[in-house]
């Protein structure tokens, strides 16, 4: 909203700086987002007569002008062709200095002398029109060699853009943030000049005005204006409205718009003319009724919208005929539009509901500056005082003006107005300091609100405009927010609290941090890929599956809610080989998401209107997808990345074991699961990426052999499945240990790691058994290959002999016989 | 009457067929491929003969020849997938490696750098700072209903500060109920209602997650981001713990020299509210573009509870007070690294990636 100093000034003394204002705005929570200096820059320039107009020889886009300021001819070279002989523009003469600092200087340009510049309004920071020169006569009486700024009585004025928050229905307006400042700076606020009806009739004799839905509207105010002459408005009027940014169209309207910006209630003028009945009604729409609003839309009323909770609920006003005139509060429609032949104008000020507006607006996409304060809420007492005030605005131009006495003003269900208690201590247990019943009144005073000290307790009764103060305990927090603020949040005291209960990570959290550690240790760049993607993205893992879909996605590759990292990771590694830096391990610690549908145990929560309904939520699934993409990865360096990494989390026993893919990403013979052998849970997969993806997604390394790890961090964070080492350390045996090779010629069928762990477990003398070597040969019987153990034996009492040692060697390579091993 | 030239059509299709049958490799079907159906196939030299045809003839033989074409290429096209998926069924086969077989100790690797998201390590920081204040840490999920993301944070349905938040809705239940969440405050509502239903107030934690808006992205903003909140439950909790927690964090964070303040702003389930600003660390406090010559850059947004909020979570307003406050992570990230473009941090350029430690 932009609000002008000199317009603020009208309300309360105001002598602060730019600077200090802003500092005040922003400390109010009327946060200035940005601050223009109007007329500043055009002290230099002065009214110009064109006196002549000629082509200069081989140029055709500009012409010189001769222009008369005071001092005689000027030859001024001009590109605007807006303008002839005896109009007025502004002439910034040679040595100003325009707005932004642009210094005027002589230039000569195909052989003549430019003595100065023609403006348009847009050069002098006046407006935005840059269509070609600023003409005055449409403005004013123009006087040759005449200041810009007198001759267009511009003050120099400072425009505040402030941003108002949601729950200060009050503070969109100037009045409203004037009030704020009156009460922060201890000002008194002045109250605008309001008329008197004058008219001998009374309203009701001319017009009607009713309620039919009075949860809808909850006050309707028609006030019957005759002899009205549609003309321009006032130039201060105009210069209000510019400098809010608003376009002036007429009196009447301009009026209205200034009303609205000032105290902050829309206010409709109709041309009583085209009223039926001069009656205007405000009711629920009806189901099947359209409008054609002034935007030339047709819009179907009453029809439920799909937003939650959206009944499709309109508020409309009909005239005598019951004939729909407007959206309620949104926008009207063009039939009654004032036009230049009106005379008699019936202004509506009225009260809607703030959530059936709110909920129109959003409906039929329209917003407007009415529709924008009535869902925030509207004073509900504001709507004559209103009327009042738009009379004595229009009245300059109309000084004839007939206010018909007794506007009328009918009532519906206004929102009630709680009284607030604030028990004894309950500032300071907000705020942590007490404040004074003095500063309480003076603020609340200063808001409007009435303050009744009883014994203890303070008893507040917030203004009719202040619609976001709730009651009871809400309510409460409502004023002391507001004695915080213009008490100022800088004031009050700070302290750093502290409490028994030990800070921390979880479990969950430790091992997350940890294994990101490792990971990053072990040379992983970590990456960050996209939640949403595509349909073809989801196709390239799981076809089949059903997908969590976005109802309204941004674009339409970015719809579907992923269900693996594998692609997102894939791609982003595709994308480094184009750029020539896929030499890399990539990886990613996130969540990817299942269907409902798709899983034993969907999450269920509550959700609806209320939280009344039991909704099925995806299951969320935290995963770490690592992807080898050097030239010398493959499979092989996943799996020993993977007992780094396990052996780093601390997991017992964990087998790698080759597996069907379980997904279409995953090379169909080069990947295995990892099983954890006690709990036979599934930590995830490791191994090669598809070559043919690869070779699809990265041409350029299409022959590499992309090595991967994807873990399901929930059953790896979960003791229960995963199972860990015991924390119990174990000190080395003192006495030496026996160190012995055992290689078996083994079925492939038999697993490397089960033949190691049963080699383990075949003598109590066995401290570890580790895998060296794995040996293929054509020499070796088929479906064969040779696994060579280290295997080291030991005794916690004694240094073991040859036979003890020969004994549990034996028992070893039974174990392995047993399992179809045999010994080399 | 002469012969037609497709006389003999169905038995040279036969042939053909037979010929396609009898492709053992890819290779071998490639190299036949111009004798079946090519240029140099019967069915191109009986196209050229019915050039010879009276013009009614040789529509309809076309027309037989055309069918007789299309069941060739068929089958070749058959043939040819069949042989594919052998080959790639014979190559998989060969390429077959046993996992369990691999000897950890004798692999060979390169040795890399790693690095550590800038997300990542900037959330862990961020997250030591409030354990060391004696904060724990919570998690969230990032599909939400509604009633967690909005409702019980005292934003009803249909209510214009719904307007505030750019919702992704999800194509699950009723439309509108289920939610990308657009912040990480409805992880404060899970853990207020466990709290309440464990009887296990008090309640300190911040709340790290990945949140979403259908924002478009831009230089400054990605519709997908991270967010860090705080949220605190027990007695006797006051503005002032708010503003001194917010203060230490500021000092602990970004240096002693940086500081905070707060000012009044609006959000539905804090009462009183506030924006948290921070000194600019670009220009200390002196005035500069980044913080529009105000010395100062809007962090986040803090507030006491909301005694709706409250309400919905069944605590008794009277007896327990408490703050909450949330602001960017990656906004963090981006102050403290001066990040021109936070589309970088998406585009995982292995070049950005290797510059966080």
């Amino acid at each position: 909203m932009k609000i002008s100093l000199s317009w603020l000034r009208d309300f309360v003394e105001l002598t602060e700086s730019t600077d200090e204002l802003r500092a005040i705005l922003d400390d109010l929570g009327l946060v200035v987002e940005g601050i223009d200096v109007v007329g500043e820059g055009l002290g230099d320039v002065v009214v110009a007569r064109i006196d002549g107009i000629r082509a200069i020889e081989g140029a055709d886009r500009v012409r010189l002008v001769t222009v008369d300021a005071g001092n005689g001819p000027l030859e001024i070279v001009c590109g605007a062709t807006n303008f002839a002989v005896g109009d007025h523009v502004p002439l910034a003469p040679i040595g100003a200095v325009l707005p932004g600092g642009f210094e005027i200087a002589e230039r000569k340009m195909r052989g003549v002398t430019s003595n100065g510049m023609l403006c348009s309004a847009r050069e002098l920071c006046l407006s935005d029109d840059h269509e070609g020169l600023m003409i005055l006569d449409q403005l004013t009486t123009p006087v040759v060699g005449e200041r810009l700024l007198d001759a267009l009585s511009i003050k120099p004025d400072v425009i505040f853009d402030i941003s108002v928050e949601g729950n200060r229905p009050d503070a969109w307006s100037v009045g409203g943030v004037a009030r704020d400042l009156a009460t922060r700076l201890n000002h008194t606020l002045a109250a605008p000049q309001l008329a008197q009806p004058n008219g001998a009739e009374t309203s009701a004799s001319f017009a009607d005005a009713r309620i039919e839905s009075p949860d809808l509207c909850g006050r309707l105010t028609v006030s019957v204006l005759r002899g009205v002459k549609v003309g321009p408005s006032p130039a201060w009027v105009v210069q209000r409205l510019q400098s809010a940014g608003m376009r002036p169209i007429s009196n009447v309207v301009d009026a209205s718009n200034l009303v609205m910006l000032e105290l902050g209630q829309p206010t409709h003028p109709y041309d009583a003319a085209f009223v039926a009945g001069r009656t205007l009604c405000a009711r629920r729409a009806r189901a099947g009724e359209v409008l054609v609003t002034l935007d030339g839309v047709e819009r179907e009323l009453a029809k439920a919208g799909r937003g939650l909770g959206d009944t499709g609920e309109d508020c409309v006003i009909v005239d005598g005929d019951d004939h729909v005139l407007g959206l309620a509060g949104i926008m009207g429609g063009a039939s009654s539009e004032i036009s230049e032949s009106t005379t008699d104008v019936l202004l509506e000020a009225a009260f809607f509901d703030p959530m059936t507006v709110a909920r129109s607006s959003k409906r039929h996409g329209l917003r407007s500056e009415a529709s924008n304060r009535f869902e925030r809420g509207v004073d509900p007492q504001l709507a004559l005082r209103a009327a009042a005030r738009f009379v004595q605005v229009l009245r300059e131009s109309v000084p004839e003006l007939e206010w018909l006495s007794e506007p009328l003003d009918v009532r519906g269900t206004t929102p009630e107005i709680p009284t607030v208690e604030l028990r004894s201590g309950d500032i300071e247990r907000a705020l942590g300091v007490a404040l004074s019943n003095e500063e309480v009144a003076r603020i609340l005073q200063g808001l409007g609100f009435k303050v009744t000290f009883g014994s203890g307790s303070i008893f507040v009764i917030p203004p009719s405009s202040r619609l976001d103060i709730r009651s009871g305990a809400a309510g409460r927090a409502d004023v002391i927010e507001e004695l915080a603020r213009l008490h100022s949040y800088r004031r009050l005291p700070r302290r750093t609290p502290s409490w028994p209960e030990p800070g921390g990570l979880s479990d969950r959290q430790k091992l997350r941090r940890h294994v990101r550690d490792v990971i990053v240790d072990l040379g992983v760049l970590e990456a960050w890929t996209p939640t949403l993607g595509s349909d073809a993205d989801f196709d390239l893992a799981h076809p089949a599956m059903e997908r969590v879909r976005v109802t309204n996605p941004l674009a339409s590759d970015e719809s579907v809610l992923r269900a693996t990292m594998i692609t997102g990771l894939v791609k982003a590694w595709a994308k480094n080989v184009e750029r020539g830096v896929g030499d890399v391990l990539l990886g990613e610690i996130g969540t990817v998401f299942a269907h409902p549908v798709t899983t034993q145990s969907p999450r269920f929560t509550r959700g609806g209107v209320g939280g009344a309904l039991e909704l099925k939520l995806p299951v969320e699934n935290e995963r770490l997808t690592v992807l080898f993409g050097r030239p010398t990865d493959s499979a092989v360096t996943a799996v020993a990345f993977w007992s780094v990494l396990c052996g780093r989390i601390g997991l017992a026993d964990v087998v790698v074991r080759n597996a069907e893919a379980p997904s279409k990403l995953f090379h169909p013979t080069r990947t295995a699961e990892l099983i954890d052998r006690a709990t036979g849970a599934s930590l995830g997969y490791v191994g090669e990426v598809d070559n043919a993806l690869v070779e699809q997604v990265a041409p350029l390394a299409g022959s590499r052999r992309l090595g991967i790890i994807d873990l399901d961090f929930e059953v790896v964070a979960d003791a229960q499945r995963a199972t860990r080492r015991s924390q119990f350390v174990r000190v080395p045996s003192r006495y030496p240990s026996a160190v012995v090779d055992l290689a078996f010629v083994t079925p492939t069928s038999v697993h490397a790691q089960d033949l190691g762990f049963a080699l383990r477990e075949a003598s109590e003398l066995v401290e570890s058994v580790d895998l060296f070597d794995v040996y293929h040969d054509a020499s070796l019987p088929q479906d064969t290959r040779s696994l060579a153990y280290s295997v080291r034996f030991s005794s916690e009492e004694r240094t073991l002999s040859e036979g003890e040692v020969a004994e549990a060697r034996a028992l070893l390579i039974a174990t392995g016989t047993a399992l179809g091993a045999v010994l080399r | 009457m002469t012969t037609s030239p497709l006389a003999q059509l169905a038995e040279q299709t036969d042939e053909l067929l037979a010929t396609i049958a009898a492709f053992e490799s890819l290779d071998a079907l490639r190299d036949a491929e111009p004798f079946v159906v090519g240029k140099r196939s019967i069915l191109s030299t009986l196209q050229k003969s019915l050039g010879a045809l009276e013009p009614e003839a040789r529509r309809d033989a076309g027309a037989q020849l055309q069918g007789a074409r299309r069941t060739v290429e068929t089958a070749l096209e058959a043939r040819r997938h069949e042989l594919a998926r052998a080959a790639r069924a014979q190559a998989l086969e060969a390429d077959r490696l046993d996992l369990g077989d691999v000897v950890v100790g004798a692999v060979s690797v390169p040795i890399g750098v790693g690095h550590s998201s800038l997300v990542a390590s900037t959330q862990r920081q961020l997250e030591d700072v409030f354990v060391a204040m004696g904060f724990t840490v919570s998690d969230g999920p990032e599909v939400e209903s509604d009633w967690y993301n909005f409702e019980a944070l005292n934003i009803p349905p249909a209510h214009p500060a719904r307007g505030l938040w750019d919702t992704f809705y999800v194509e699950l239940g009723e439309p509108e109920t289920v939610v990308l969440r657009t912040h990480t405050s409805p992880t404060q509502i899970h853990l207020m209602e466990n709290a309440v239903a464990t009887n296990a107030l008090p309640v300190h934690s911040v709340m790290p997650g990945r949140c979403y808006r259908r924002d478009t992205p831009d230089a400054r903003h990605l519709a997908t981001f991270h967010q860090i909140e705080g949220l605190v439950v027990d007695r006797g909790i006051t503005f002032a713990d708010l503003a001194g927690v917010i203060e230490t964090f500021t000092r602990a964070y970004f240096g002693p020299d940086v500081e905070s303040r707060l000012r009044p702003a609006y959000f539905p389930f804090t009462e009183p509210s506030a924006e948290f600003e921070v000194t600019c660390t670009i220009c200390r406090g002196e005035g500069c573009r980044t913080c529009s010559n105000t010395g100062w850059i809007e962090l986040g947004g803090c507030g006491m509870l909301d005694p709706a909020v409250l309400e919905a979570v069944g605590i008794d307003g009277d007896e327990w007070s408490g703050f909450a406050f949330g602001f960017g992570i990656d906004r963090c990230a981006q102050m403290r690294h001066q990040i021109a473009d936070m589309r970088a941090l998406i585009e995982n350029d292995v070049r950005f990636l290797r510059q966080f430690s």
